[in-house]
């Protein structure tokens, strides 16, 4: 039912080990996305009729592949959050099909809401708002597994073995109380709670924006040597550029609700193809304070996804725009293999009649710092 | 952190500085209720209110509906009626102990009824929202376009007096209220990430609002119907003063006040009895409640 790939053999990409519980070979995607749509409605009016909709997420396909990072960027409102809720299907999507390695998710004869459940955890961006304030850290993690009919004394067992491996001392930590846990802390155990129903894939909502830098990169090795030790897959999602470059081993780079461009890592942050994503990467603040941004590389606001603008959605704020871009929506190129790079963008594509189309991407305006700052 | 492989974790025994107890909710509750004398008083004369009311068949020294004729309207102190007799010539004593016992049931089964109930039906609507929320909460909107009074005299008066008929109507009086703070509760609780995260494990609804929903809106309601009981004590009093509640011969305060009020230039001290009851047992509720609110706003 989906498009089984076949990545190329020595990639610096890791392939996942295999997994047990794998039910399509170690290629087949864990998670694929074919043409996610979810509008919002807005009502008004005396009635309260429908008088627009807002384009959240608008026609999206892509694939997650078993054992990577997939890291998804873009700016506030551009639907990070509700492709995110959509995944997890808690926010029902308008159209469109999600296969679970191999398994369609709904539907008669696919995979049930509740077995999906424990198969894809979700970690949220408030780490403060995601634990009940009335539960001790141990049994909002022995929750879950208490769900899926796990004894209590097991689950709480569980939860301990997994407050250690999150780095909190589950007989000092146990039980206490979200509030008497610091921000980082509290984030460990939410992390805690989502792999306590053993997920192969783990969607990572802002989990680290909200802490400080330091606690952030603590946070962020955990997840990378949890990534190791549960055979798990990520897909991280960020506003933060660095970031994702740290932790994604590819990125997914989406505007006003729909895909720009979608690479490997390496490859986007160091010659990204679409004019959004080269924007992106020159806003970001370098280490040096010699190396000063003295320009704003994007001028103004997304624009209304209530009324988006035609053809190309960034045409409005893109300095390469032509009468092309206004007339036809540029479509993303064919995904092949985990190395594809490919781009929303006429520049991209040596068929769309677009002045500088098939021309080299121009370069960078600054350099693109070879590690980012969380490496450490 | 004994984790080895964790890199950037805090030296080893840094964490243990922080080593406090674990304290709950509840334990945090009683520690600071501890310290709160006046509300400790409070609660120490609603105890004694409520223990002399269980043991009314006890402690009361006489017969409360036994009448004398030769005994009538004695002030207080009068040979053994410690605070004297009534105009019937029955115990004062006796017959406020007594009517503590139906003060204190017409305070306390309505307000436990009607957060059982407003309780319910608030977590509906919020839970659920959307046009059920919109249902029941415009119903409770009708019932809140009367003054309480109005309405408790309304209902009873339609339905007949008696005791029976009085507490339906005060339990209708505080279902609306109720089950407005208990909406709003969980409104607010149900949008907060834990309860998405609660979802996404594969809870279900009602596993949901039990586990997750009512332990988050048990103070607000608790706290707020806690304060409701001296409303109720003073509601019941109200409705047997006009007739409609209790009726006679049994003893209750509100009752008692209407009955004596003829006799209020023979003996003015007797007949201020029952309303002094009625007042320390409301205004002991009132501080209860008042310390409790404190006691259990904690913010978590």
């Amino acid at each position: 039912m989906n498009e089984v790939v076949r990545p190329e053999a020595a990639r610096p990409t890791p392939v996942s080990s295999g997994d047990a519980r794998d039910r399509g070979g170690k290629a087949q995607p864990i998670l694929t996305a074919e043409n996610l749509r979810k509008y919002f409605p807005i009502h008004g009016g005396v009635l309260m009729r429908k008088i627009a909709v807002v384009k959240a997420v608008d026609d999206v396909s892509f694939m997650v592949l078993k054992g990577e990072s997939l890291g998804i960027v873009g700016e506030s409102g551009c639907g990070k959050s509700t492709l995110a809720r959509l995944l997890m299907c808690l926010t029902p999507r308008d159209a469109g099909s999600l296969v679970f390695d191999g398994d369609p998710i709904g539907g008669t004869s696919g995979l049930s809401l509740r077995e999906l459940r424990r198969y894809m955890q979700i970690v949220f961006q408030d780490s403060d708002a995601s634990l009940n304030p009335r539960l001790t850290v141990e049994d909002s993690i022995a929750y879950g597994p208490r769900v899926h009919g796990m004894a209590s004394a097991e689950a709480r067992a569980l939860a301990r073995d997994l407050l250690q491996r999150v780095g909190l001392r589950p007989e000092l930590f146990g039980m206490r109380y979200p509030h008497e846990l610091s921000g980082g802390q509290k984030q460990r155990v939410n992390v805690a709670r989502a792999l306590a129903l053993n997920p192969r894939l783990l969607i990572l909502d802002e989990a680290v924006s909200a802490l400080d830098k330091s606690v952030a990169a603590q946070v962020l090795n955990l997840l990378r040597s949890l990534k190791r030790s549960f055979n798990l897959t990520y897909l991280f999602i960020s506003h933060d550029l660095d970031v994702v470059q740290y932790i994604s081993d590819r990125v997914l780079v989406m505007y006003l609700g729909q895909i720009v461009e979608i690479g490997p890592a390496e490859a986007i942050y160091r010659r990204p193809m679409h004019p959004y994503t080269r924007a992106l990467l020159n806003s970001r603040l370098a280490l040096d304070p010699r190396d000063r941004v003295e320009t704003a590389p994007l001028t103004g606001d997304p624009p209304n996804p209530i009324n988006p603008p035609s053809g190309c959605r960034f045409r409005t704020r893109c300095p390469f725009a032509e009468p092309i871009c206004a007339k036809a929506a540029p479509a993303l190129a064919k995904w092949v293999d985990r190395a594809s790079h490919v781009a929303a963008c006429h520049m991209a594509d040596r068929a769309s009649g677009h002045s500088r189309a098939g021309a080299a991407p121009p370069p960078l305006a600054r350099h693109v710092r070879p590690e980012a700052i969380v490496s450490g | 952190m004994t984790d080895a492989s964790f890199p950037l974790s805090l030296p080893s025994g840094a964490e243990d500085r922080f080593a406090a107890a674990p304290r709950g909710y509840w334990h945090t509750v009683g520690r600071r209720l501890r310290y709160d004398y006046v509300t400790l008083f409070f609660l120490l004369v609603v105890g004694l209110i409520a223990l002399a009311a269980i043991l009314a068949p006890l402690v009361a020294p006489f017969d409360p509906n036994k009448t004398s004729m030769l005994y009538r309207l004695k002030p207080i102190g009068y040979r053994g009626f410690l605070l004297g007799t009534d105009e019937l010539g029955r115990d004062m004593l006796s017959r406020l102990i007594w009517g503590g016992r139906m003060s204190l049931t017409m305070g306390l089964t309505p307000v436990a009824i009607a957060t059982s109930i407003g309780g319910f039906l608030g977590v509906v609507a919020g839970f659920a929202g959307g046009w059920v929320n919109m249902l029941v909460m415009r119903t409770m909107d009708v019932f809140y376009a009367f003054p309480s009074v109005l309405l408790a005299v309304a209902i009873s008066g339609t339905m007949g007096g008696g005791v029976a008929n009085g507490l339906v109507a005060l339990t209708l009086v505080f279902i609306p209220p109720l089950c407005r703070v208990s909406e709003a509760a969980t409104t607010q609780i149900r949008t907060r990430d834990f309860v998405e995260a609660a979802r996404a494990s594969g809870a279900s609804t009602l596993s949901i609002i039990f586990y997750h929903v009512l332990r988050n809106i048990m103070a607000p309601v608790f706290i707020y119907a806690s304060s409701l009981i001296s409303v109720s004590i003073l509601l019941a009093a109200g409705l047997s003063f006009l007739g409609l509640g209790v009726e006679p011969p049994t003893a209750d305060w509100g009752l008692m006040l209407s009955t004596l009020r003829q006799s209020i230039y023979v003996q003015p001290l007797i007949c201020a009895l029952p309303g002094v009851a009625i007042f320390i047992a409301s205004l002991s509720f009132n501080l209860v409640s008042d310390g409790l609110r404190q006691a259990m706003d904690i913010r978590v």
